[in-house]
């Protein structure tokens, strides 16, 4: 008797994503250089987000041809992005096969208020965040995975870090807080109480959490992982610098061995120019993607 | 006895929390030099085209076949392991994601051989044996595909018994370990 979807099945694809890179590609050709340099799944977008930001007006899911023709191109796992609120392409994402949905701050808003219920799909989805209660609601919404969410699009990786010393840091409270306090601190973080107690007792998230939005160099993914992320999720950072190949393998690199200052010295040497990139400090705040999601 | 887990990419920290669990010391294996100690090794999943190109990245190809310990490889682990596979000592063929895109992975129990309580498995993308060769020993099948085979000091599963509580498998390994351990001393 065989169960499809259930909970574990849709965190174990995550689970198996640990410790890679995740990568934006637009195309099939992109698609095939990102496996070729080693990442764990490719994310199907019709403009990376640093493209979006630019060309500004209304983000939204992939053209389905497009998505199709980078399924056919690459063996490893291939996400999409639907709107956040937009159940219809996530709908839609869920015919077209896609390993992944990813809910996600960098398309425009479909809904003010609500996320998608996620438990009503057998496509696992991740879903970003900037602190622990965020992170919780979403799981509470059925997302299997969790991203913090930096600052999409900028390759400044103040932002990225910002939230994962938010989540690290509240799990790490959560663990030396008795338990009579934890009902005021679900309340305070608006998150359900059930999940906050499962966060303190096992000190991390009951699902993956990478980390995304502004890493543009390997110190920058491996920074991320010293900070507690199980892998890294990289948009414009490859395909937006000079030589997306070898940065896109040494990022990979970068990843695996992020605690050996000698590989990361040996794998950031010669790589070109990063992306320009912009200060999240000197954006104004309505250009800010992060503040999107409720 | 000091088990090592192939931690390149994957699922490593859950076989190592598995071990821990069981009361066995079990250690990261990022760089071939780590492997040097070891009673056995297991090369979990994850993706096996992230795995493979980084085995191949920092030469671990060779340590890795004439590894003398017990070895236990899960989902892309038996990928590589298998006939063709890079490392390669185990005489099955295997199919990659088998069953079809993420949609299609699934749990199920099965029978596993010699014990009266089934098995849980967890499928993820996973991939299915296709023809196993002699001297193999088939220890579980589901549906008439082999899930769970041995052939000498080598273990491999097509499923992820590092995502259930129920440690049996982990522990078949472990037996494999202190066997071989036997026959080497």
């Amino acid at each position: 008797m065989s169960e499809l979807a259930t909970m574990r099945v849709k965190s174990g694809l995550a689970e198996m994503l640990k410790g890679g890179v995740i990568m934006d590609v637009t195309t099939a050709e992109e698609a095939r250089i990102a496996e070729e340099a080693g990442a764990v799944a490719v994310m199907a977008l019709e403009r990376v987000p640093a493209d979006i930001r630019k060309e500004g007006g209304v983000a939204r899911m992939a053209d389905p041809s497009k998505i199709k023709e980078i399924q056919e191109a690459v063996t490893i796992p291939v996400m999409a992005k639907a709107r956040i609120g937009h159940f219809v392409e996530a709908q839609i994402l869920e015919a077209l096969e896609v390993d992944y949905i990813d809910e996600s701050e960098v398309l425009t808003p479909a809904d003010e208020t609500n996320h998608i219920d996620k438990w009503k799909f057998s496509v696992p989805f991740v879903c970003g965040c900037r602190n622990l209660g965020e992170a919780l609601r979403r799981i509470n919404e059925g997302a299997a995975m969790i991203r913090t969410k930096g600052e999409a699009g900028t390759g400044d990786i103040v932002n990225a870090v910002r939230h994962m010393r938010a989540v690290m840091g509240d799990i790490r409270r959560l663990q030396c807080t008795p338990e009579e306090e934890l009902f005021t601190i679900a309340k305070d973080i608006q998150a359900p109480f059930v999940l906050v107690k499962d966060v303190a007792e096992r000190g991390r998230l009951p699902v993956v959490m990478f980390t995304a939005g502004g890493i543009a160099t390997p110190a920058d993914a491996a920074l991320c992982m010293q900070l507690g992320a199980d892998g890294v999720f990289v948009g414009s950072g490859i395909f937006k610098s000079s030589s997306p190949s070898a940065r896109a393998k040494a990022i990979v690199e970068a990843t695996t061995h992020f605690r050996d200052p000698e590989v990361l010295a040996r794998v950031s040497a010669g790589l070109g120019e990063p992306m320009r990139g912009l200060s999240t400090a000197a954006l104004a705040p309505e250009e800010l993607l992060e503040a999107r999601g409720w | 006895m000091k088990i090592g887990v192939l931690a390149l990419q994957g699922n490593f920290r859950e076989h190592i929390r598995t071990l821990a669990g069981l009361g066995v010391e079990a250690v990261e294996v990022r760089k071939p030099d780590h492997l040097v100690g070891l009673d056995g090794l297991i090369v979990p999943g994850g993706e096996s085209t992230a795995i493979g190109r980084l085995i191949g990245l920092y030469s671990f190809e060779e340590p890795l076949r004439n590894f003398q310990g017990a070895m236990f490889g899960t989902c892309a682990g038996m990928i590589l392991m298998g006939r063709g596979g890079l490392i390669g000592q185990v005489d099955i063929g295997v199919d990659r994601n088998a069953y079809g895109r993420q949609v299609a992975s699934f749990e199920a129990d099965f029978p596993l051989a010699d014990e009266e309580k089934p098995l849980r498995g967890v499928f993820i993308r996973a991939p299915r044996v296709t023809d196993v060769g002699e001297g193999v020993e088939v220890l579980a099948e589901l549906d008439g595909d082999p899930v769970l085979l041995r052939q000498g000091r080598f273990l491999v599963a097509s499923f992820h018994p590092e995502l259930t509580d129920d440690t049996r498998v982990h522990e078949r390994f472990l037996d494999l370990v202190r066997e071989d351990m036997h026959v080497g001393a």
